[in-house]
């Protein structure tokens, strides 16, 4: 048993036979020709078979992926035409009196070069298309057949890296799943890897190409990109075991998706899904959650080795607001310190971080960061619905600076005649006990609240998350925490003000019908427990009595 | 000849699949040239791959420049273009 790791680009898993792709690539040599012409005819006729080949991958694609992501192949057939590719292959053929086939590898590297020497990651993964057309010219040149899976039954594609019309063109009935050893997760292989439905894992590295062999029992685990050669007979029992937990939930998918969220006796609850990066709204949409209950803005500073512009924040929470298209988005101003350090903040080191300068303590203390954050914010609030949180809330009078800021930042907006919404909802994390034996005080001073119970029960308890000696003394379901947001609860709807969860116990479906007797109005969890979750809430029925 | 400037919107900027379009829309007008230019360096519209190497990101503006016959009618489907797509 071996394992390997790669970047999962479709989640799901796959337990299978290995056949490794095998591409009959001409070794191409430098020949030295009397007659040039001749090779130029020779490259119009390979040109016109390509030409050919790829118009029937395109229709293929067509059927099999749609218009969409088809239409690489249309460019595929273009960039075969283009003058100057052409040109520098005649050239070749005529200045160096070369055969076709070295005339055109020349020129695939001096274009792919090209590419791979932009400074944009889209178009690094062009040059990977410039290869495929050029070895499609090549092998028509040569006569040689396209390459191909040989084992027969179904099969696991293992491949150095498959350009797009390879990928395309395998047998999808046959295929269980594909593993490539480079490839990256922006390359039009992997976008159609999850149009067509297929558990593929890119980037795997040439270790892994060089342990597997045909035949070998492979299991693919796209969800996290993991890969085991020749697994033991317990693991291969737990990853068939998550298959058919895979299946399931697609079952579930088949039978929730779009359906309500409201209980038996008809009370209506909100469920939303929590996500930590733009990269997390396509499990946000096919798990059919209703909103977005907590974005993390962390990953933006997380990601980038200096304070991100106001541009980079808008640009990602524009796309975020505009890829949910209406529904509810709530995100939430940046939540670093404690477990989540960042270098160049400069933040000195703590004693006890957990109740040191982390979150909105950071905003309040920097107003430059946090005025950056807001007009990203306010200016994207334009693209759909958006609800702003404010972490780690203690008293009343953070919030009030929270609130000035904000209206800071409309005032200067509206200066500049820079558009942004009236509605953008502001509300607080009710994380911190403090928080939650003032809601009193605190809910008729915002729209909602959001409680963060991780936060609340470590607080409350006196228990450090990152101590795993003390987790004996952690109970999530304590009494105390509970009461807590059954207080909060009461006192925000006392003020007009609507509560949601979004912690870890959110999605505990043992305190659904807790959290719904209180009366909380959102839960917001992570997108596999969206599902689950409509379920327990469409099966409990509250007019009945404890 | 005509001239006229345009400010990418679209994320992306002129990737893969638009400049593929742009190059068929120039290919339309035989005869007819269209150029386009970004920081200075400039290509014409019909070869996609340099096209594409320009390397054209969102905020950038590029300068369109159309010479010949159909002029007229060239740029202003090529302005059309860029404000559908880009």
């Amino acid at each position: 048993m071996v394992k390997f790791s790669g970047k999962g680009v479709y989640g799901a898993v796959a337990v299978g036979r290995v056949s490794v792709f095998a591409r009959q690539e001409a070794a191409v040599r430098r020949i030295h020709t009397d007659d040039p012409e001749h090779e130029i005819a020779r490259v119009a006729s390979a040109k016109e078979t390509a030409s050919e080949q790829l118009s029937a991958i395109y229709e293929k694609a067509l059927k099999e992926v749609g218009e969409t992501h088809a239409q690489i192949f249309e460019i595929h057939m273009m960039m075969l035409e283009d003058d100057d590719y052409n040109e520098s292959i005649e050239n070749n053929i005529r200045t160096q009196n070369v055969n076709a086939e070295y005339a055109v590898a020349v020129t695939a590297d001096n274009f792919s070069a090209m590419f791979a020497a932009m400074d944009d990651a889209y178009m690094q993964a062009r040059s990977a298309d410039v290869r495929d057309i050029s070895n499609r010219l090549i092998a028509c040149l040569t006569g040689s057949s396209e390459g191909s899976a040989s084992w027969g039954g179904k099969m696991i594609v293992c491949a150095d890296d498959l350009a797009p019309s390879e990928t395309v063109s395998l047998d999808k009935d046959r295929v269980m799943a594909f593993v490539t050893a480079f490839g990256s997760t922006n390359s039009h292989t992997a976008i159609l890897a999850r149009n067509m439905n297929i558990p593929a894992v890119i980037g795997a590295g040439e270790e892994f190409l060089a342990a597997v062999k045909d035949g070998d029992v492979l299991i693919v685990d796209g969800h996290t990109g993991e890969l085991i050669i020749d697994p033991d007979e317990d693991t291969v029992r737990e990853y068939l075991a998550r298959q058919e937990d895979d299946a399931r939930k697609k079952a579930l998918l088949q039978e929730l998706k779009g359906k309500p969220d409201v209980t038996a006796d008809g009370r209506e609850v909100k469920v939303y899904a929590n996500i930590g990066g733009v990269d997390g709204i396509g499990a946000v949409l096919a798990n059919d959650a209703g909103g977005i209950g907590l974005f993390r803005s962390e990953f933006l500073y997380l990601e980038s080795t200096e304070l991100p512009t106001e541009e980079q924040q808008f640009s990602a929470y524009k796309k975020v607001l505009e890829s949910m298209a209406g529904k509810k988005v709530i995100i939430r101003t940046l939540d670093i310190g404690a477990d989540k350090q960042i270098d160049y903040f400069g933040l000195e080191k703590e004693e006890n971080p957990a109740l040191g300068m982390r979150a909105v303590r950071i905003c309040l203390t920097r107003p430059d960061i946090f005025r950056t954050q807001l007009r990203a914010l306010y200016r994207a609030s334009v693209y759909g619905e958006l609800g702003i949180m404010f972490p780690m809330i203690t008293s009343a009078e953070e919030v009030e600076k929270c609130l000035a800021a904000c209206g800071q930042v409309r005032s200067e907006l509206k200066a500049d005649g820079i558009p942004f919404s009236e509605n953008v909802e502001l509300g607080i994390m009710i994380e911190t006990p403090a928080a939650a034996v003032i809601s009193d005080i605190l809910a008729p001073m915002v729209d909602f609240f959001s409680v963060g119970t991780n936060d609340l029960t470590q607080y409350t308890l006196a228990c450090d998350r990152q101590n795993p000696r003390i987790e004996a003394f952690v109970d999530t379901h304590h009494e105390a925490v509970l009461r807590l947001i059954e207080m909060s609860a009461e006192n925000a709807h006392k003020h007009g003000a609507w509560i949601g969860i979004c912690g870890e116990l959110a999605a505990d479906t043992s305190l659904t019908e807790r959290f719904l007797r209180m009366g909380i109005d959102e839960l917001s969890v992570s997108a596999p427990f969206v599902l689950p979750l409509r379920k327990k809430i469409r099966s409990l029925d509250l007019s009945a009595e404890d | 000849m005509k001239k006229f400037s345009y400010t990418i919107k679209d994320e992306t900027g002129i990737h893969a699949r638009p400049a593929g379009n742009l190059a068929k829309l120039a290919k339309g007008f035989a005869g007819t040239k269209i150029t386009i230019e970004k920081g200075g360096r400039s290509v014409d519209v019909t070869k996609l791959m340099m096209l594409m190497g320009l390397g054209v990101k969102c905020g950038d503006t590029v300068t369109f420049t159309v010479d010949g016959p159909d002029e007229e009618a060239a740029a202003a489907a090529a302005e059309q273009f860029m404000q559908d797509n880009l």
